[in-house]
C-alpha cells in the first residue's frame, strides 16, 4: 500500500508540474465558455445580415403587398411576373433566390418555383415554404369570408408547465435545464475518460521504452505499478476538472460582465420576445412569458437534486475512468510504441462512443426506458448512461446502487485482466502481439 | 561460508523455447559471482526470477535458507542490462522515489543520495532531469540506485558495457568495496574476461542449462593441463619419459619459448632441474586456462561439433 501510495504521488506530481498541465488548466475554461458564449455572439451577429429573396409574382399571391417583418431573416423584393425577365434581372443582381409564383387555383396550388445561385440553406428554403403555406392560407381563408384579424385573436400559445409527482410531493422540473445538465455531465466524462485514459497508455509506453520498469518491476508489483499509476492520473484528471470549473464559472462570470447585461439570457430572451411578437401577443404578455420561462429556467436548476448528481457525477466520473483506465494500462504493456496502439485502441473505444451516441439521442428522450435502463447497468456505459438518466429522476436507490456495485466489479474484473496483460507484456520488447496471445497472458502462470 | 542464495532445480519456459533447464547454484555469502555464458543462455530469466519480476515454473529459490518472498525485494538490488531512468524527472527526485519504492524512509533516503552524489561528483546534476546528462553519468545514477538501499545481494547485469575506462575503474573499485563492506555480488556476462579477475565463484550457463561451477581456482585447477612456458636462452632439447613439450619456438638471437606438459606425478621442479642443466631459464611459469577457454572447452563436451561455432 505505500508503494502504490508513492507511486500515486510520483504519477502526481511530474504530471501537475508539466507546462502542458499548465496550459490546458487555463485554455480549458476558454474553450469552454467559447463553447457557450460564442453561439450567443454568433446569433447576435448573424440576425443583422438579411437574405434577399427576389419575388416574380404572375399569379398574385401577394397581391402586390410582400410580407415584411423587422425580425424576420429573410426580406422580399419585387420583380416583374415575367420568369424570364426575372431570371435575367435575378442573375445581374446579388439576391440569394427567386420565388416565382405561376397563376394558380388557390384549391390546389402547383407550379411554385424557387431558383438559387447554388443550392440554397435549408433555413432559407423552409422559412420561404412558411411564408407561402401563410399567404395561401390567408388567401383562402379571405375567400372564405373569415377577417384575418378576427384569426390572430384566436390564435393560443400555452406552454405547459411540466411537474415532477414523487414521493416527496410535487416538483416543477424543466426539461430543458435537466437534459442540460445531463448532457453536460456526459460530455465531461467521455472526455476525461479519453484524455486520461490516453495519458495512461503513454505512461506505460514511456516507462517501457525508457526501460526504467525492469527496476520498478524489481521493487514492486506489477498490480501496484499500475494501481498506483491509474490513481495518480485519476488524480491529476480530478484537479484539472476541478481548475477548469471554478475558472469556468470566474470567466463566465467575467465575460458577462463586461457585456453589460449578460448576453446570453438577453438574446435568448429577445428570441422568446420575438417569437411571441409574430405570434400576435401584446408586448405585455410576451413580458410576463418571459418571466415565467427564466423562471421555470431557475426552478428547474433548483429543484434538480444537486447533492445526488454531484455525487455519482463523482462517482461514475472515478469509476468510469478507472475501468477505461486500467484497459488503457493494459494496451500501453501490450505494444512497443504508440502507433501499435490502435488495433487495441478500437474495441475499448467503442462502447464508450456507442454510449455517448446513444445517450444524446435515446436515453435523453427516454432516459427510463430500456435501452438506458440496460446501458446505466452494464459496467462500460454506465458511467455515461447513469448520469444522463440521474437529472432525470426516476432511478431507484435499488437501480443506482446495483448499477455501482457492477461498476465497482467492473472496475476490480479489468484491474485484474489489465494487470495480467500487464505483467508479461511490460518486458517484453520488439514483439506485435496478437489478440490470441493477449488472451493466453491472462492465464499464464508466473 | 553460508550460502546468500540457492537456487534448486528452477525450471523456466516460454512459450517457444526453454529458458532454463533444471539450473541450481549455490551464491557463497560475501562473494562476487560470476553468472556466465553466451547470449541467450538464460541468465537474464535466472536473473528475472532472483529478482521476482516473474516467477519459476519450477524449482525454488532459497535467499538466506528462506523461501524468496517479497521481504526480499528490499534486500536485492538489480542493475539490468537495458539501463533506463524516466527522462524528464530530476536526477535528486528520482533517486529519492527509487529507494523509497526499495523501502527505504525518506530521511534516510536523502541523507544517502547525499553521500553518493559526493562520492560520484554529481552535485552540480542534482538539479537537472535524465535527459540533460551524459550517458556515463547516467550509468552513474543508475548505479547508486541500485545500491542506494545498501542490499546485501547485489545484481550486475553486464555492469561495465556503456562506461568508459576511468568509470569502470570507479565502479570496479565501488564493487569491491561493496563485498568489503558484506554484500554479495552476483555479474552477469557473457563477456567472460571482464569479470573473471574479480569474481570469487561462477556458473557457467549454456542453452538453459548449468554447464560448469564452483570457485573460480577450483575450477582452474581442475581444468589446469600441468602444462608450462619456459623462456630462456639456449638450445633446449627435450628428450625425457616425464615431459611433453607442446609447442617450440626458437626466436632471434638464441632466444626460445616452450609450451611443456608434465607427466602425472610429476612436479615442476623436476622440470625446472632438467631445464637448468642445458639452459638459461628467463621465465616459468604455470600455464593456467582462462575462464574463456575453460567455458569453450566445456561447451565442446557438451555438445555436438556443428552447434559450437554459434554458441561461442
Amino acid at each position: 500500500m505505500d508503494k502504490i501510495w508513492l507511486i500515486v504521488q510520483r504519477e502526481y506530481i511530474t504530471r501537475v508540474r508539466k507546462k502542458s498541465f499548465l496550459i490546458m488548466t487555463f485554455v480549458g475554461p476558454l474553450l469552454m465558455s467559447a463553447l457557450f458564449v460564442v453561439p450567443a455572439l454568433l446569433t447576435q451577429m448573424g440576425s443583422d445580415e438579411k437574405k434577399i429573396v427576389t419575388v416574380a409574382d404572375a399569379g398574385g399571391l401577394f397581391a402586390g403587398q410582400l410580407p415584411e417583418n423587422e425580425k424576420s431573416d429573410i426580406r422580399y423584393v419585387h420583380a416583374p411576373p415575367d420568369l424570364e425577365t426575372a431570371k435575367a434581372e435575378f442573375k445581374k443582381s446579388k439576391n440569394s433566390a427567386l420565388l416565382y409564383i405561376p397563376p394558380f387555383d388557390l384549391a390546389n396550388p402547383t407550379g411554385i418555383k424557387l431558383f438559387g445561385r447554388e443550392n440554397l440553406s435549408l433555413t432559407l428554403q423552409l422559412g420561404i415554404e412558411r411564408m407561402v403555406n401563410r399567404q395561401v392560407e390567408a388567401a383562402r381563408l379571405r375567400k372564405s369570408g373569415i377577417d384575418q384579424q378576427v384569426l390572430d385573436n384566436l390564435k393560443a400559445d400555452i406552454d405547459v408547465a411540466t411537474v415532477n409527482l414523487s414521493a416527496e410531493g410535487e416538483k416543477s422540473s424543466n426539461s430543458m435545464v435537466t437534459s442540460g445538465v445531463a448532457y453536460f455531465m456526459a460530455f465531461l466524462i467521455y472526455l476525461f475518460i479519453f484524455l486520461y485514459g490516453v495519458q495512461i497508455m503513454r505512461g506505460v509506453i514511456e516507462e517501457k521504452t525508457s526501460r526504467i520498469v525492469e527496476v520498478i518491476m524489481s521493487s514492486v508489483k506489477p498490480f501496484q505499478l499500475m494501481m498506483g499509476k491509474v490513481l495518480g492520473i485519476a488524480a491529476v484528471g480530478l484537479t484539472q476538472l476541478l481548475l477548469w470549473v471554478a475558472l469556468s464559472s470566474i470567466v463566465i462570470t467575467g465575460v458577462s460582465a463586461a457585456m453589460g447585461l449578460d448576453t446570453v439570457t438577453t438574446s435568448r430572451t429577445e428570441q422568446i420576445q420575438t417569437a411571441a411578437q409574430s405570434a400576435g401577443a401584446t408586448p405585455a404578455e410576451t413580458e410576463k412569458k418571459t418571466a415565467v420561462l427564466l423562471q421555470s429556467v431557475s426552478e428547474g436548476f433548483a429543484n434538480l437534486n444537486l447533492p445526488l448528481i454531484i455525487g455519482s457525477f463523482l462517482f461514475y466520473f472515478l469509476g468510469g475512468y478507472l475501468l477505461y483506465g486500467a484497459l488503457f494500462g493494459a494496451i500501453g504493456a501490450a505494444v512497443d510504441n504508440e502507433t501499435d496502439t490502435q488495433q487495441f485502441m478500437l474495441p475499448i473505444t467503442m462502447p464508450l462512443i456507442l454510449t455517448f451516441i446513444v445517450a444524446q439521442s435515446v436515453m435523453i428522450r427516454d432516459p427510463n426506458g430500456p435501452i438506458a435502463f440496460w446501458m446505466s447497468m452494464i459496467p462500460f456505459t454506465s458511467p455515461i448512461a447513469m448520469v444522463i438518466r440521474i437529472p432525470f429522476g426516476g432511478v431507484t436507490a435499488g437501480q443506482l446502487l446495483l448499477s455501482m456495485a457492477l461498476l465497482i466489479v467492473g472496475f476490480i474484473g479489468t484491474i485484474w485482466i489489465a494487470a495480467r496483460i500487464y505483467r508479461v507484456g511490460i518486458l517484453l520488447y520488439g514483439k506485435k502481439v496478437t489478440y490470441k496471445e493477449l488472451s493466453r497472458w491472462m492465464f499464464y502462470k508466473g | 561460508m553460508s550460502n546468500i542464495l540457492q537456487a534448486i532445480d528452477v525450471h523456466k519456459a516460454y512459450e517457444s523455447h526453454v529458458a532454463l533447464n533444471g539450473v541450481s547454484l549455490d551464491i557463497p555469502e560475501r562473494s562476487i559471482f560470476g553468472l556466465l555464458g553466451p547470449n541467450g543462455a538464460g541468465k537474464t530469466s535466472l536473473i528475472r526470477i532472483i529478482t521476482q519480476i516473474t516467477g519459476a515454473d519450477s524449482g525454488e529459490i532459497r535467499f538466506r535458507g528462506e523461501r524468496l518472498n517479497p521481504r526480499h525485494i528490499a534486500q536485492i538490488g538489480y542493475l539490468p542490462e537495458e539501463r533506463g531512468l524516466y527522462k524528464k524527472m530530476k536526477i535528486g527526485e528520482q533517486l529519492l522515489y527509487l529507494a523509497q519504492l526499495k523501502g527505504l524512509s525518506k530521511a534516510d533516503a536523502t541523507q544517502r543520495i547525499k553521500a553518493w552524489i559526493d562520492r560520484f561528483d554529481l552535485r552540480p546534476w542534482v538539479g537537472k532531469n535524465v535527459e540533460d546528462l551524459s550517458k556515463g553519468m547516467q550509468q552513474k545514477v543508475q548505479f547508486i540506485a541500485t545500491v542506494l538501499h545498501e542490499p546485501s545481494l547485489i545484481i550486475l547485469d553486464e555492469p561495465f558495457s556503456g562506461f568508459d575506462p576511468i568509470n569502470a575503474n570507479l565502479i570496479k573499485d565501488e564493487i569491491l568495496e561493496l563485498r568489503e563492506k558484506g554484500a554479495t555480488i552476483i555479474f552477469s556476462t557473457h563477456r567472460m574476461e571482464s569479470v573473471e579477475e574479480m569474481c570469487d565463484s561462477i556458473a557457467l550457463i549454456n542453452r538453459s542449462r548449468k554447464v560448469l561451477d564452483g570457485p573460480v581456482g577450483k575450477i582452474k585447477d581442475t581444468f589446469k593441463t600441468n602444462t608450462y612456458e619456459v623462456e630462456g636462452k639456449g638450445r633446449l632439447m627435450v628428450i625425457h619419459p616425464d615431459f611433453e613439450v607442446l609447442e617450440h619456438k626458437e626466436r632471434e638471437n638464441g632466444f626460445f619459448y616452450d609450451r611443456i606438459r608434465l607427466h602425472e606425478g610429476v612436479t615442476p621442479n623436476d622440470l625446472l632441474r632438467y631445464l637448468i642443466g642445458q639452459v638459461e631459464v628467463h621465465a616459468f611459469r604455470e600455464q593456467i586456462p582462462s575462464i574463456n577457454e575453460i567455458f569453450i572447452r566445456r561447451v565442446r563436451e557438451t555438445m555436438p561439433e556443428s552447434l559450437v561455432e554459434e554458441n561461442v
